[in-house]
């Protein structure tokens, strides 16, 4: 019964969508959030309908309200495991890369032999498993929230540099041109031209940094950690087959990853209204 | 690309490793000196902080040393040798990978086809790249574990739970590379088929998808990279014996960073020939479908 009352769900939730798409409305900004959440909450009423449906056991897939509860009577433990892996770990890490990515690209396009040289060891650096360097960092910089950062600050410098060195670049001749006969120096021109030139491209490493930093900080819990963090708990509630909390650590690291990508992405928007991809919005 | 500046700025990566070699091991030297009575001379702090057995920085040659020892000391398939953890670690890259890229050009034919499926699920895929894939992983595992999917398929549980990890990472890439690729006929190719008047199958079969294949490569070789990646971490949560990330974790729980840093440079090693293989098959395909230059 339960099934059969989601699926007519699910496919009335499509029906809406359909003629949302295809309605006048569709470049609302109001519809264009409507459509995916539609989306969103069907697909969570397919998955409570199926698993009290067929009876599913809580060992495979608990259903949403079990989680809402979990999430509900669990607030403390997840708090403070996010305050460990997110803040402190992640969110440390990921500025302290971030400007050390930055500042070393700045580095790098003013010394050519540094782009000849590091630029190709920094792209071929960019696409090799890094999280590797986790157990490394664990044994150096100990159990707590430090080795984490670290590991998330070495994840996160590569994306950015890759990305910043090329923004740097993206101001044409013509425009340096221009400030070189308005007598800028290189700090004017860099400050006044290049830099919000390469705005968009480091606001694209920036978004492949944010969800690499957290991947970062909760992979490292797997080598040591306090009794505390995400990836932690994560790991010693699967042992004791505490599956609700599991899933609502899932569902905390989900928000928070999106959260964290979403006010990224709205730094963007801020930063880069000039660019043609930010544009018509 | 020239190769001086690389060489040159390898060089110095080298030697400032060598450097921290030596300064981040001395105090263990030191410790040791003291605790015998012995007095530490230069020379000898040199030639002790290069070979320890458990130093906080292993110098370069001894993790080369490790990772050679570790290929042709052991037979290939004795749970000692590197190549057999890489072999383990590559069957579930490729088999993440060979998911991941179909579910990524699927779900890029479903978006290009049908605006609810572009409006309602892609938004949708890019959340699912926001949320920390590790996170899952463990009921990944407890999933495939209790479902039994491997036993069904002939093949080990720790496997499935792989390759889905696996899958999940590299999946993203393809999709948004094949949906720019599957857009990417102008207006005036879409007229010209009309013209002919192809059907919409046909024209996607003989204009979308060829025109799509440059940006499918691209997408590919991020594909594989985060395919490996994933491999890797699908082995940390499992309690893996086998494979390169099994071989991390089992070098830092028994205090040996040089296994850690042999089973890095491993999966380094392994990343690079994967993007190298892409790469090579793209030039091949792509001069099977007559592009010169």
């Amino acid at each position: 019964m339960s099934i059969l009352v989601a699926v007519v769900f699910w496919l009335a939730a499509w029906g809406v969508n359909s003629w949302l798409a295809r309605s006048r409305f569709a470049g609302l900004r109001a519809v264009r959030i409507a459509i995916p959440a539609l989306f969103g909450v069907a697909i969570l009423v397919l998955w409570q309908g199926v698993v009290t449906g067929l009876a599913v056991p809580e060992v495979i897939l608990p259903a949403p309200s079990r989680l809402w509860g979990a999430i509900g009577g669990n607030l403390p433990v997840l708090g403070a495991d996010f305050v460990q892996t997110i803040l402190k770990g992640g969110l440390s890490g990921y500025v302290l890369g971030s400007v050390a990515g930055v500042l070393v690209a700045i580095l790098v396009d003013r010394v050519p032999f540094l782009r000849a040289g590091l630029l190709p060891i920094g792209n071929f650096v960019a696409a090799l498993p890094i999280v590797g360097i986790a157990p490394i960092m664990v044994m150096w910089f100990g159990f707590d929230w430090q080795s984490k950062a670290a590991v998330v600050v070495v994840m996160v410098f590569f994306p950015v540099l890759v990305n910043m060195v090329a923004g740097l670049s993206a101001s044409d001749r013509m425009q340096r041109d221009l400030m070189a006969t308005w007598g800028a120096s290189y700090w004017q021109t860099l400050v006044k031209l290049r830099l919000p030139a390469a705005m968009p491209f480091l606001f694209n490493g920036l978004k492949i940094a944010a969800t690499l930093a957290l991947i970062g900080a909760i992979v490292a819990e797997n080598f040591g950690s306090p009794t505390l963090g995400m990836g932690f708990r994560i790991s010693t509630a699967v042992g004791q087959l505490a599956l609700p909390l599991v899933w609502a650590e899932i569902a905390v690291a989900a928000l928070a990853g999106s959260v964290f990508y979403g006010l990224v992405s709205a730094a963007e928007r801020a930063v880069t209204f000039w660019h043609p991809s930010q544009r018509g919005r | 690309m020239k190769a001086g500046p690389v060489l040159g700025v390898l060089a110095v990566i080298v030697a400032l490793w060598y450097a921290g070699a030596v300064w981040l091991n001395a105090a263990w030297t030191y410790d040791q000196a003291a605790r015998n009575g012995t007095v530490v001379t230069f020379g000898g702090l040199l030639a002790d902080t290069m070979a320890q057995e458990r130093p906080v920085l292993p110098p370069p040659h001894q993790v080369v040393a490790e990772v050679w020892k570790g290929m042709t000391a052991y037979n290939v398939t004795s749970k000692k040798s590197l190549v057999y953890h890489g072999y383990v670690t590559l069957v579930s890259t490729f088999s993440g990978f060979v998911l991941g890229t179909l579910l990524g050009i699927l779900m890029a034919v479903g978006i290009v086809q049908s605006r609810t499926l572009e409006l309602g699920m892609m938004p949708w895929a890019v959340i699912s790249q926001t949320v920390p894939v590790v996170a899952i992983a463990p009921m990944i595992v407890v999933l495939s574990n209790s479902l039994g999917f491997g036993d069904h398929l002939g093949v080990s549980n720790a496997l499935v739970s792989k390759t889905i990890i696996a899958a999940y990472l590299s999946y993203f890439p393809v999709l948004v590379g094949m949906v720019k690729g599957l857009r990417s006929p102008d207006q005036m190719q879409l007229d010209q088929l009309k013209t002919y008047n192809a059907s919409e199958v046909q024209g996607f079969f003989k204009l979308r998808l060829p025109s799509s294949v440059p940006y499918l490569f691209t997408s590919l070789k991020v594909g594989i990279a985060a395919s490996l990646v994933g491999a890797i971490v699908g082995e940390l949560p499992t309690g893996a014996i086998e494979g390169l990330g099994a071989r991390m974790l089992i070098g830092s729980q028994f205090g040996s960073p040089i296994i850690v840093w042999a089973a890095l440079f491993a999966a380094a090693a392994l990343a690079g020939v994967l993007i190298l293989l892409v790469r090579a098959l793209e030039t091949v395909v792509v001069r099977r479908m007559g592009v010169r230059g």
